[in-house]
């Protein structure tokens, strides 16, 4: 399912009245879905536009909504920005991919475990692994702090996957379970028949089958992680180490003290990228999860 | 009998193993922590003494918590029903699968997926005095005479984040709505069509009721999303001016991480999770009833 093609089946009853003209407020909708759409896309397509502006041009008071020349000025700053662009996209990418991993292993067999066993206390349990949930993890930030600057996880990748993995791994779990629980029974008994044991059963008939939701737990690590602010703020504060929203924060105060309004549009449009080109190429997979949980 | 009841179930918690072994080192124990901290008077230097309930004593005397936590609660209630009203509104124009309105759909919820660190600074830029677009444009409209200094007063500092938040996550509602409405069974509606129920007249009565849940589960992450706002006061207004705009979290990363005062922040994070709890437990008892049925 895409934002484009929720489901569909209903939706002609809902405004139009079956047969007939396009009664007077189609055209109404008509222009409020361009007013929409124009006020929407804009904030993005003038950032894009301010980023390949000249610098000077960029910073022009007052400003030009189109470039007066084309420029890639501003991107050859942000590459050479303090430790390089090459190491914050590094960073970043190498702790979302340690989320990605850490989610995918520790939420898929608890999903499985959740879904397919009937152990006593379980329930209980299910809510203790929901427990990020109701506890902030804004307010485990200063033990969190405490501990890793003890075992030298301050500054490092793993700690800000492990603080990341934390935020997602509730929604990763209750995803998962929800996957094998649709898993039908026949089929686990088949395989059951043919002697397969508890964990054979779950990497070669269940993981399979769930490939979806895995994808899906995936995506939305990824984007959490790529662009957590408050963790990598606290956690990551050595300028080399730094994660790409860090690196805005520090574009925007710059060398000097005046905001270098090129530049940092620029590194906005960096930042924005790898969000928006995963996001439209697994776009029936975010909007699945999304609507896991909130809509039966 | 059925075979699956012959086989053994404890296996099941050596699969959910790993799971809760992270839980309980990441989540669990540096809860307790938390709850040890903030009675003592920790700093990021040193210190460590037990002081009992001193922390808390002083979070009851600090104006500037309370300050910090009005204005989160009027952050909450001013931005969740204008995400919640125009995300209803945007799912009602565009819940039909017509070409234009799938594009719109689209649109509107690209920012969802940016960073918020991403979209304040495009804000930041969009709304200055002097490079901003935005303000460029209210002027060539006619609109306003001159630019306006959206980050000099709090007021206007305000709803500098509301518009940037509202243009950011409004499209998370939307999505949420549509699939809420395209849930509904298509046979009550034409029902109501033969029955000439207007347009309005559907979405009161028919539209609206139907949606409750989704649109209670909704408000309530938006709600639980606003009280725990950070990112976007850093970066838009430095709590500034003088103070006047931190948020609750915002105040406890100054104590703790600024000033150091671990244990004080300790303290502050506590009171915020009873808080956030309130919220959370509902959140949950909404998901948890949407498995079942």
């Amino acid at each position: 399912m895409t934002v484009a093609a929720l489901t569909s089946g209903t939706e002609r009853a809902i405004s139009t009245p079956r047969g007939g003209r396009a009664p007077p407020g189609a055209y109404l909708a008509i222009a409020a879905c361009v007013a929409v759409i124009a006020i929407m896309a804009a904030p993005m397509a003038l950032s894009f536009l301010a980023s390949i502006k000249t610098a000077a041009d960029a910073s022009a008071v007052p400003p030009h909504y189109l470039p007066q020349a084309l420029s890639f000025e501003n991107y050859a700053k942000v590459i050479h920005f303090q430790a390089g662009l090459a190491a914050y996209l590094s960073n970043s990418g190498l702790v979302a991919l340690m989320t990605i991993a850490a989610c995918i292993v520790l939420a898929a067999p608890a999903g499985y475990g959740l879904a397919r066993f009937a152990m006593r206390g379980k329930e209980v349990a299910f809510l203790g692994l929901l427990a990020p949930i109701m506890i902030p993890y804004q307010a485990l930030l200063t033990p969190l702090y405490l501990d890793f600057a003890r075992v030298g996880l301050v500054n490092s990748h793993l700690g800000l996957a492990i603080v990341h993995t934390i935020l997602q791994l509730p929604f990763s779990i209750f995803l998962m379970r929800n996957s094998f629980e649709a898993i039908p029974r026949e089929i686990e008994e088949a395989a059951m028949v043919d002697g397969c044991s508890a964990w054979k059963r779950f990497t070669r008939v269940f993981l399979p089958l769930a490939v979806p939701a895995i994808v899906t737990v995936a995506l939305f690590a990824f984007i959490n992680s790529w662009n957590e602010f408050l963790a990598a703020l606290i956690f990551m504060n050595r300028e080399t180490s730094f994660t790409v929203p860090i690196l805005l924060v520090s574009v925007r105060i710059g060398n000097h003290g005046a905001v270098d309004w090129g530049a940092l549009q620029a590194s906005v449009v960096i930042s924005i990228i790898p969000c928006l080109a995963v996001y439209l190429a697994l776009q029936r997979y975010y909007v699945s999860g999304l609507l896991s949980g909130a809509v039966k | 009998m059925r075979r699956s009841r012959t086989i053994p179930q404890w296996p099941g918690w050596l699969f959910m193993a790993p799971a809760l072994l992270f839980v309980a080192v990441f989540v669990l124990i540096p809860l307790g922590q938390l709850v040890a901290t903030s009675l003592s008077d920790r700093s990021l230097l040193g210190g460590g003494k037990f002081i009992g309930f001193a922390n808390y004593w002083r979070i009851w005397n600090d104006s500037s918590f309370w300050r910090a936590l009005e204005f989160t609660a009027k952050y909450t209630l001013v931005l969740t029903p204008i995400l919640i009203g125009l995300g209803f509104a945007l799912a009602l124009l565009t819940v039909d699968n017509t070409p234009l309105k799938r594009l719109t759909r689209t649109i509107v919820f690209l920012p969802v997926v940016i960073g918020l660190s991403s979209s304040s600074l495009l804000w930041f830029w969009l709304l200055d005095e002097q490079v901003g677009l935005l303000n460029k444009l209210l002027v060539d409209l006619h609109l306003i005479g001159e630019p306006i200094v959206w980050f000099a007063t709090a007021d206007l500092a305000f709803w500098a984040v509301v518009i940037s938040i509202t243009w950011k996550v409004v499209g998370f509602g939307m999505v949420l709505f549509i699939a809420g409405i395209q849930s509904i069974n298509p046979d009550i509606l034409e029902a109501a069509l033969m029955d000439g129920a207007s347009y309005w007249g559907r979405v009161r009565l028919i539209i609206l009721p139907l949606t409750r849940r989704v649109l209670l589960l909704t408000t309530l992450v938006s709600a639980i999303g606003s009280m725990l706002a950070f990112d976007q006061f850093y970066i838009m207004t430095s709590g500034g001016p003088r103070g006047q705009t931190f948020t609750a979290v915002y105040w406890i990363y100054q104590n703790s991480f600024i000033s150091f005062k671990l244990g004080y922040g300790a303290a502050l994070s506590i009171v915020l999770t009873f808080i956030i709890l309130v919220f959370a437990t509902m959140q949950i008892a909404l998901t948890a009833r949407s498995a079942e049925t």
